[in-house]
């Protein structure tokens, strides 16, 4: 029956995915401004970016939800792929910026002439996205390993995290760094020779992102089948067992963060050309902090849960910061406690949970009945009168 | 106590744990035979969880010899290694996987590779099904295998964390209260569970419940205060005057 259910939802996902890549952008591209079923260019850019948060979410469950571990550095190495991917951006701007050299505006500005050597090799495409895989896959090897091996866990893990992200932020904030500091990039103009603002780019990087994010939902879905998916739910379950049982738990714990950090530094390159900059206000404690309600929201420990969870926050940001901008971390916040204690499976776990209620609901109408006629009295505990 | 002669399947000499200035382990000698059934008793705070973590890994003594079968110094190996030399625990607190199907439990736990990349090429072979079976037959959990752990009752629980035990096979079980929370009915079958096993496995026992250890002591070893105080039969030991004052004499006046 499990088996059943997750094969539909496997089905249902690629219907959807089939939808979003192909019939959303035709839709975009193919009908007239004024019709009723035009998608702007805006809606476009807007979605693409959500679908980018799915994948973020998607590495924060896989952590959490499967894994139990509370990581609040997705949004560390979502950034990291971003910068990666920014600064080949960057690089393609040519002498195209407001000093019109042909090197970025902001290093014309702290009084640089040539291009510093580390920024050499970002001209090539193919190198930027290994530096998107081999920074923040090294980062998250290393410090995984530190901490799995001093068996750092639970809340220590997340507040470590925590600090090694903002540690990050606090970096990236130096010009020193050369890279492009508070304002970090912007301003990008080509990808892969493509006029970054064209609305066919646009469509191009929204079905792109369609495209990787399925992959990695697949993916995810055939680890969790295999028994590496099972040790991992097991050591969120019971550890200690799994340790006993003779598995380095390290070991597992390692390769699924460092897998998670990948698909978040993915999540990353995608979404820098879609929304046109990154600075290091993507690391702040609150992004991090952000993606972990998705999850919680849409259910965690399910792989739609973080996708659903991340378009509905996202979507309801999108509204509430227009109509009521003030009140956009209150609902937030509101909408994390409230999830937390009534709905702990999220949007996904909701159905079921209804229909428990509902269960338990007629089963006390059944219960009630029949004591209320019962002729044997005698049964029943007298109440003193 | 006769000198060691023959060789044993597990030895602690002049074993030694302090935590924080308070010796949880004095000087402690455990010798056990390949195959033995042996049951260890003593009041709170006698040292018997230590003795288990010392033996697996959990806890590094500060000083002495812990082997395991022929010259296996385990108290250089951390606790999965050591567990994959054959040495199974259970815990006093039944742990399963509780969103893990009883089925599912015992594939976790049959012995095998245990590395990462073999996890995710791993495909489950008719032989581990029909190994499963036979566990799941042992345990009495036939019915369940497809259940979630989780809805299991808290004795269900302790048999499947025992067949997990078993699907590692392991030359040697430490068993730490197993009836712990148990109704009678339940406490008799983990008895004959445990006895049923004698002979194949060798076995260490941690239990409190005196009939309970009637039921499955062949040869009992008291700890008190971190060491052994005696060993012997049921009997012996309940006869032992220092095991009366420290031990049963107090709990008798319960």
């Amino acid at each position: 029956m499990q088996r059943k259910s997750s094969n539909l939802e496997i089905w249902v996902v690629l219907a959807v995915a089939l939808f979003v890549i192909i019939v959303f952008p035709s839709l975009n591209a193919f009908t007239a401004d004024g019709s009723w079923l035009h998608v702007s260019n805006f809606t476009i850019t807007l979605y693409g970016k959500y679908l980018c948060y799915a994948m973020l979410a998607i590495s924060v469950d896989l952590l959490w939800g499967y894994t139990g571990l509370l990581s609040l550095g997705q949004a560390l190495f979502f950034s990291l792929g971003g910068y990666m991917m920014g600064m080949y951006l960057m690089r393609m701007i040519g002498d195209l910026g407001q000093y019109h050299q042909p090197i970025p505006d902001f290093l014309v500005f702290l009084g640089w002439s040539t291009l510093p050597t580390f920024w050499k090799p970002f001209a090539s495409f193919p190198f930027a996205l290994l530096t998107a895989v081999l920074l923040p896959g090294v980062l998250s090897g290393i410090f995984g390993y530190l901490a799995f091996r001093s068996r750092i866990r639970g809340v220590y893990f997340a507040i470590l995290t925590q600090a090694l992200t903002y540690a990050a932020c606090l970096l990236f904030f130096r010009n020193s760094l050369l890279l492009g500091g508070n304002n970090g990039f912007t301003d990008f103009k080509f990808i892969l020779g493509y006029d970054i603002r064209e609305a066919s780019t646009k469509r191009g990087l929204f079905i792109a992102t369609g495209i990787a994010l399925l992959l990695v939902y697949l993916l995810c879905k055939w680890l969790t089948k295999t028994k590496f998916g099972k040790v991992q739910r097991a050591i969120r379950d019971s550890e200690n067992r799994v340790m006993f049982s003779g598995y380095s738990t390290a070991n597992f714990k390692l390769f699924i963060f460092v897998l998670a950090s990948l698909i978040a530094s993915l999540a990353g390159v995608l979404y820098v050309p879609q929304v046109g900059i990154i600075n290091p206000s993507e690391m702040s404690p609150d992004k991090s902090l952000e993606a972990v309600v998705w999850v919680s929201v849409g259910g965690r420990g399910t792989l739609i849960g973080p996708i659903i969870g991340a378009f509905a926050v996202n979507g309801m940001k999108s509204w509430a910061t227009r109509s009521y901008p003030d009140m956009w971390l209150l609902l937030l916040g509101t909408m994390f406690i409230l999830v937390t204690v009534f709905m702990p499976k999220g949007i996904v776990g909701l159905p079921a949970q209804l229909q428990g209620v509902y269960q338990k609901f007629t089963a006390k109408k059944m219960k009630a009945e029949p004591v209320s006629v019962t002729p044997d009295a005698a049964v029943q505990p007298v109440k003193p009168e | 106590m006769n000198p060691p002669a023959k060789q044993f399947v597990l030895m602690l000499e002049g074993v030694n744990k302090t935590f924080d200035g308070f010796k949880a382990i004095t000087d402690l000698n455990f010798y056990m035979d390949e195959g033995e059934l042996r049951t260890i008793i003593g009041p709170n705070g006698a040292g018997k969880s230590t003795m288990m973590d010392i033996i697996t890994g959990r806890t590094k003594p500060d000083t002495g010899k812990v082997e395991f079968g022929i010259n296996t110094d385990l108290t250089s190996m951390n606790v999965p290694e050591i567990n994959r030399l054959g040495i199974g625990r259970k815990f006093q607190t039944p742990s399963v996987y509780i969103h893990h199907t009883v089925f599912e439990n015992l594939l976790l736990s049959l012995k095998g590779p245990r590395g990462v990349f073999n996890s995710l090429f791993a495909r489950t072979t008719s032989e581990q099904r029909d190994r499963i079976e036979a566990v799941l037959k042992t345990i009495g959990l036939a019915a369940k295998a497809d259940d979630l752990a989780g809805l299991l009752s808290h004795g269900q629980k302790q048999w499947l964390e025992i067949g997990m035990l078993l699907a590692q096979q392991p030359k040697l079980l430490l068993v730490d209260e197993p009836a712990a929370g148990m109704s009678d009915e339940e406490t008799h079958k983990t008895g004959e569970l445990l006895l049923s096993l004698e002979g194949k496995h060798s076995i260490i026992v941690i239990e409190h419940d005196m009939t309970f250890v009637r039921q499955i002591a062949r040869k009992v070893t008291v700890l008190h205060q971190g060491h052994v105080l005696c060993e012997g039969t049921v009997d012996d030991v309940q006869n032992d005057e220092r095991v009366k004052e420290v031990y049963l004499g107090r709990k008798k006046k319960n």
